[in-house]
């Protein structure tokens, strides 16, 4: 976090979805889902930038239209500077060298008929072409042993791994190219939590030992907490409060942060127990008919008419927090 | 007598790498108005022993003990008896609603079926008692969307459908394997509200299966941690979370990340889950276990109560004052 020049700009980002109308009539017009809605955000070289929200809110389409593996309907992507909106596909397969993915599902992201070894050269292969083969087996033996698998593995297929090798596996393919960014999708909730710490150790082990900067999904707002170092809160599409760990968990300011936090059962007894719940009404509403004004109005516990007029913007405040309300 | 009494409760199944031991001489207790924790990673046996308890195991499958529900052992009544008991004493909620719900049927022929069946009411009156029972869970306009199918349902919804229909004999006992596993955090904190509350009202005891310790410390009087299909320890839940005398929670606990922790990293557990059907001699947590000594590979501990606190129970060769909780280790 020392170079404050961000190595990835997103300037309202917004995927739009067409999808098949409710009405019976086969010429009415496709409805509109907006799975992105007008994001910003920076991310800065060797920082975690932890995304929560919850399902449906599309961190999952986020991470895919940030490596333009989804078309993106308007905004920009800003790589070092560089505007990749509207770039071909030369100039995003130059990106993709710098910017890799995990994926959350640790098997299902593994081709089966590959050996773990062809799994991992395959980006090797793919964006380095002229790299002589022994090189090639030289660096995916040393990333191999970096992520915890031995080298006699390496002729082994991905179904003869237990669900956390896989995701070593699916992160050793990830950063054999030493990228600079790489994002996270869920990358431990299918695991159990002895495992899911390995992996998370893992994964902060190898930031701190190759300088990555992360963009880390997931759900589970403990882990977030634990490997980010700033934390961007998304419901419906939208980014409801961007600040840093520390002002997010100690101080939340958007009453959904708030209400988000509070339904964290939390493995302690006595304070589960005399916890007040902020409990929020109703479930999430549907994103092809998205309430007017604030989206969360609807659950809100602090809504005012007013709320249902004027969409908030995202505004900074003089905590250096950014929060999408009006009411603070 | 308590309400339900497990007495060494084995779980076999016959596979293709031999007879595969699921469940190994469990045994509790649960009163009236109590809940059960039982916690454990994939494979440690914890949905196996309450599908045995309910008749429900897979052919290959065979339970062998005793659970006595007020002193009837449900593992050796005939089906017919038992049919009498299941959804109408004894109660059972699943992980996934979409798959526990029959997609043919609208929620009202599923939930005046139960009452049909072990109450003998009449459809005019078992649909006024469902559409209490999903006013009791909270279900907006309940008279409406009785009518409606499970896909009509969002993941929350239909799980307090689940709830519903399990409560509409007002069971005794409540077995949730998994509850809110599927749902978001917001959703999972209304249906874990609502359990307490029923709890509350109708005295049910509840079996509660899940992997999540938050949703154990939130809701459980006792634990019981399973691994590799062997009770590791059981005791009170403040026990288990404030003194945890088994390495495995000392570990699970160590693993977890926390709100209030700024430890830099997790205390892992090394190694994975181990395969059931090749389970390691001695101690099955062993190969994992910080403490391990050549007794542990040699010799299986028992599982016996703590002589100063004769309600925690553990299975280890280390004393209790040995089991210190882990301090932060460099990730590897």
């Amino acid at each position: 976090m020392t170079d404050r020049t961000p190595l990835l700009s997103v300037r309202d980002l917004q995927v739009h979805f067409k999808v098949a109308s409710d009405s019976p009539w086969p010429w009415a017009k496709p409805q509109l889902l907006k799975a992105v809605d007008g994001l910003s955000f920076d991310v800065f070289p060797g920082e975690t930038l932890g995304i929560v929200g919850e399902s449906g809110c599309g961190k999952s389409t986020l991470a895919r239209a940030m490596l333009n593996l989804i078309p993106v309907t308007a905004g920009s992507i800003i790589w070092q500077g560089q505007e990749m909106r509207g770039a071909g596909a030369p100039e995003w397969h130059a990106l993709r060298k710098s910017v890799q993915m995990i994926f959350q599902d640790p098997l299902a992201c593994l081709d089966p008929r590959m050996t773990v070894g062809q799994i991992i050269a395959q980006p090797l292969h793919t964006h380095l072409p002229q790299l002589p083969a022994q090189e090639v087996m030289q660096r995916v033996r040393a990333m191999m042993q970096k992520v915890g698998l031995t080298t006699q593995q390496i002729n082994r297929y991905p179904h003869e791994f237990s669900g956390g090798q896989c995701q070593r596996i699916g992160i050793a393919r990830a950063l054999v190219l030493e990228p600079k960014l790489v994002i996270c999708d869920e990358p431990v909730s299918a695991l159990d939590v002895s495992i899911q710490a390995q992996i998370i150790n893992l994964l902060m082990a190898l930031q701190a030992q190759m300088g990555l900067a992360l963009v880390f999904i997931a759900h589970d707002l403990a882990v977030v907490r634990h490997i980010s170092q700033r934390v961007m809160v998304m419901y419906l599409g939208r980014a409801m409060e961007l600040a840093s760990k520390q002002a997010l968990y100690l101080a939340p300011q958007h009453p959904y942060t708030q209400a988000l936090l509070s339904a964290i059962p939390s493995p302690d007894p006595r304070r589960e127990r005399h916890k007040k719940l902020q409990l929020l009404q109703g479930e999430l509403p549907s994103p092809i008919h998205p309430p007017s004004g604030c989206i969360f109005r609807t659950r809100c516990p602090q809504a005012i008419a007013a709320c249902a007029e004027q969409k908030p913007e995202i505004r900074s405040l003089s905590s250096g927090a950014q929060v999408a309300c009006d009411l603070i | 007598m308590a309400l339900l009494e497990v007495r060494n409760l084995n779980v076999q199944f016959k596979t293709l790498d031999g007879v595969v031991t699921a469940v190994n001489g469990l045994s509790f207790d649960l009163e009236r108005g109590q809940t059960l924790g039982i916690v454990g990673e994939s494979g440690s046996g914890k949905s196996q022993t309450v599908l045995a308890m309910m008749g429900l195991l897979a052919s290959n499958g065979s339970a062998t003990g005793q659970a006595l529900l007020e002193g009837q052992d449900l593992l050796r009544l005939p089906p017919k008896a038992l049919n009498s008991i299941r959804g109408n004493r004894v109660a059972m909620i699943f992980q996934d609603p979409m798959t526990s719900l029959n997609p043919y049927l609208t929620v009202e022929r599923q939930m005046t079926e139960v009452l049909e069946l072990h109450k003998g009411m009449t459809r005019r009156q078992a649909r006024v008692r469902a559409v209490q029972a999903l006013d009791a869970v909270k279900i907006p306009d309940a008279a409406r969307r009785l009518a409606m199918y499970p896909h009509e349902f969002s993941g929350g919804m239909r799980q307090r459908v689940m709830i519903a229909m399990a409560l509409l004999c007002e069971p005794d006992v409540l077995i949730a394997d998994e509850p809110t596993t599927a749902l978001d955090v917001t959703v999972q904190a209304q249906i874990l509200a609502l359990l307490r509350e029923l709890q509350r009202e109708h005295g049910t005891a509840i079996v509660m299966i899940t992997h999540d310790l938050g949703v154990v410390a939130g809701l459980c009087d006792q634990v019981m941690v399973l691994y590799g299909g062997r009770v590791m320890e059981q005791a009170s839940a403040e026990s288990i979370f404030y003194q945890p005398t088994h390495p495995y929670t000392v570990g699970l606990l160590g693993a977890l990340p926390r709100i209030g922790n700024d430890n830099p990293s997790l205390l892992a557990i090394p190694g994975a889950p181990p395969d059931m059907a090749r389970l390691p001699s001695g101690c099955p947590f062993n190969e994992r276990c910080q403490w391990r000594e050549p007794q542990c590979v040699s010799q299986r501990p028992a599982l016996t109560a703590l002589p100063e606190k004769p309600d925690v129970w553990r299975a280890c060769h280390k004393s209790a004052a040995q089991i210190q909780p882990l301090k932060p280790s460099p990730a590897p």
